[in-house]
């Protein structure tokens, strides 16, 4: 191991395993079956409810340390923005708890949200579907300091929108403009200074530069980084896009319908992937150099998460998968890279 | 002779608040069977430059010059008529949102065999014999279900498959592909350009194909162009670009890759942004953001400057070459 630790000398956690966050056994399914009426079915004879859920997340158990920014990888419709969404406390889990520094979040009300509200903040993906195209962007960052702190004087969250505009590379005189006058990258921009605007402890960010150009996502992948250095922010950043993962991530827990697959430092994840989804996922990033061994095929495609498959979710895809992966569901076990997988073939020694 | 050449082509549109130029000097071949990879940022006009080949610009876009003479017959004079013959016969075009090219009210089938009926004389159960070779060919399964199958129906992998088999349907000479993997994970990215790579070879068809992402370009094309600001900066065979990239921009865009710095560091970003195209600097377009920005790069065009197999516009590997030749002469002399 290390190796690896030479690979990745710079991103290591800084405080020493202080949990943050805590996802604990998490299940969230959304009803695709309409109102009470629509669920009414006449079956043999006999009125019957029947109701249809598409299961988003199922059993996630997933810790943030202070300081670490942890990375949640897996393909559309894996259930990673809905955990995302779930820990902001935006959607409420089906069951299972959402704690932050040991309280649990997840069944408060609005108000009583509020203290942590100012602690979490959110980036989205669309930074042109995030900001209010009739606020400028001087309104857009008092917002949040005005509601969070409401005994503040008008000056003081004048002093404070600046000061975080300054720190994020914006030019004061964009105060006066509205958000349609700025490009994709500008945008994201704005959008994490709102989110910074309140000193938070703790950012979830949604795919943050999935929308944006190659020049742009380097420019606000650095000024996250810098944030966070600044700041000392925890990260929870959602991505489909494995090479900002190696780049940015401290730690990665790789997602396959609803489930997590692999959690594990991102130095032992890349350099060895253990779980069957994990390896295929990282042979699939095109590469610069055009000499690299040929990408691993899975057969088929993602089921839906209506009816999800008996046993391990993967096992119909997975080229290891024997008569216990289709029966039984596979439990995250430690691997010595400090990391954590859940696959049978893995346990049984067969990888 | 190339199969497909384009010469001087410019495009602008007329816009309320004047003509703007989306593309200008646009000088690239194609031969029979090649791959050809065309990069750049939104905005840079590589899209446009798709369209233009066929002529599927919208007012108020419009060709206002050059010429895109495919088999010695210049695209761009052709009556709408005469398109229609190359258009989707000769060459096929490949969009980026499989689910807006297909037509949600019509089955896979009806789909292709309205396409093959368009182009060909031939009846409907022949039609549809081969739409059905087609299907087999982009590797769908089942794929007698899938011809009475609607769109909404497959995946998006699956339906960007269907899109490539009707783009091979009548076995065109050239496949125009528009971002044809960016709405598709990477799992299934791997597969579709696995799939069209297999496909161009097997069928000696030649590609154009436009993304953003330097990794599929560097894995599947032979020729790369890559724009900025509606002109190109660089052209030349791939592995050159992608090892030995002469222009700042290339470069630069190359370095801000996550995976060209060490874990955990700065990405070396370029400054500032790709400018609207209304407000394209004089000179070259790059050097308000250029590290390497010199007095004549803020006033004069830069040419092109032949470097190894490429050709770059770019004033200061110009100056580079003229002084290695200087050299050479100096100590030939």
């Amino acid at each position: 191991m290390t190796t690896m630790t030479e690979q990745h000398p710079q991103r290591v956690v800084q405080a020493g395993g202080e949990t943050l966050v805590e996802v604990e056994n998490l299940y969230k399914k959304f009803s695709i079956s309409g109102d009470f009426l629509d669920q009414l079915k006449f079956r043999g004879g006999k009125i019957v409810r029947e109701r249809e859920f598409v299961h988003a997340i199922n059993g996630v158990n997933l810790n943030v340390q202070r300081g670490e920014a942890l990375c949640v990888v897996g393909e559309s419709g894996c259930g990673k923005s809905t955990v995302a969404r779930t820990v902001m406390g935006l959607l409420s889990p089906s069951s299972g708890a959402i704690r932050y520094r040991g309280e649990r979040i997840d069944n408060l009300s609005d108000r009583q949200l509020m203290p942590y509200r100012r602690k979490m903040q959110m980036i989205f993906q669309n930074p042109y579907a995030s900001l209010n195209p009739r606020m400028t962007i001087e309104e857009t960052l008092q917002e949040p300091v005005r509601l969070h702190n409401p005994q503040w004087s008008a000056t003081e969250v004048r002093d404070k929108v600046h000061e975080v505009m300054f720190s994020v590379g914006i030019d004061p005189s964009w105060g006066e403009r509205y958000s349609h006058e700025f490009s994709g990258g500008q945008r994201q921009r704005i959008s994490i200074a709102r989110a910074l605007a309140v000193d938070p402890e703790f950012i979830v960010a949604d795919e943050p530069i999935s929308a944006l150009d190659v020049s742009i996502q380097a420019q606000v992948l650095n000024l996250m980084m810098d944030a966070q250095e600044q700041r000392n922010l925890t990260y929870l950043f959602i991505t489909h896009d494995l090479s900002v993962v190696e780049h940015f991530g401290t730690r990665v827990a790789v997602m396959y319908l609803g489930t997590l697959c692999e959690l594990a430092p991102t130095g032992t994840l890349f350099a060895q992937p253990r779980h069957p989804y994990t390896q295929a996922l990282l042979s699939a990033i095109p590469r610069l150099e055009d000499d690299r061994p040929g990408h691993i095929k899975l057969k088929g495609e993602v089921p839906t998460p209506v009816n999800l498959p008996s046993g391990c979710v993967f096992h119909g895809r997975c080229p290891y998968a024997n008569e216990r992966c289709q029966r039984e569901i596979p439990q995250l076990i430690a691997t010595d890279g400090g990391g954590m997988v859940a696959c049978h073939a893995v346990d049984e020694g067969r990888i | 002779m190339a199969l497909l050449e384009v010469k001087d082509l410019e495009v602008r549109f007329g816009l309320r608040s004047g003509e703007v130029k989306a593309l200008r000097d646009i000088n690239f071949t194609l031969n029979r069977g090649e791959r050809l990879g065309v990069v750049g940022e939104s905005g840079a006009g590589k899209s446009v430059l798709g369209f233009s080949i066929l002529n599927l610009l919208s007012k108020p876009g419009y060709i206002a010059g050059g010429e895109i003479s495919f088999e010695g017959r210049n695209l761009a004079d052709l009556s709408a008529e005469e398109l229609r013959s190359v258009r989707g016969n000769r060459i096929a075009m490949i969009f980026q949102d499989p689910m807006m090219t297909l037509n949600p009210v019509l089955t896979i089938g009806e789909q292709m065999v309205e396409c093959l009926l368009a182009h060909r004389k031939i009846s409907k159960r022949d039609a549809r014999e081969i739409a059905l070779q087609k299907l087999k060919q982009v590797y769908i399964p089942s794929p007698e279900t899938r011809l009475d199958q609607y769109p909404h129906e497959l995946s998006g992998g699956m339906r960007q498959r269907v899109v490539i088999a009707i783009g091979l349907l009548m076995d065109p000479d050239i496949i125009i592909a528009d971002e044809p993997t960016t709405a598709l994970d990477v799992t299934i990215q791997a597969e579709i350009m696995e799939l069209m790579l297999e496909l161009c070879e097997r069928n000696n068809v030649a590609l154009i194909l436009i993304t953003h992402d330097l990794g599929v370009v560097s894995q599947v094309t032979q020729k790369t162009i890559v724009m900025y600001a509606g002109r190109i900066i660089e052209q030349g065979p791939t592995k050159e670009i992608i090892n030995d990239a002469q222009h700042p921009y290339t470069q630069g865009l190359m370095n801000a890759l996550p995976q060209m710095a060490l874990p955990g560091q700065r990405l070396n970003q370029i400054r500032g942004a790709m400018p609207p195209l209304q407000r394209i600097p004089t000179g070259c377009a790059f050097h308000p953001r250029c590290n390497y920005v010199m007095e004549t790069c803020k006033h004069n065009l830069p040419g092109f400057t032949r470097s190894g197999g490429c050709q770059v516009a770019c004033h200061l590997v110009a100056e580079m070459k003229r002084e290695e030749a200087a050299q050479k002469k100096a100590e030939e002399v």
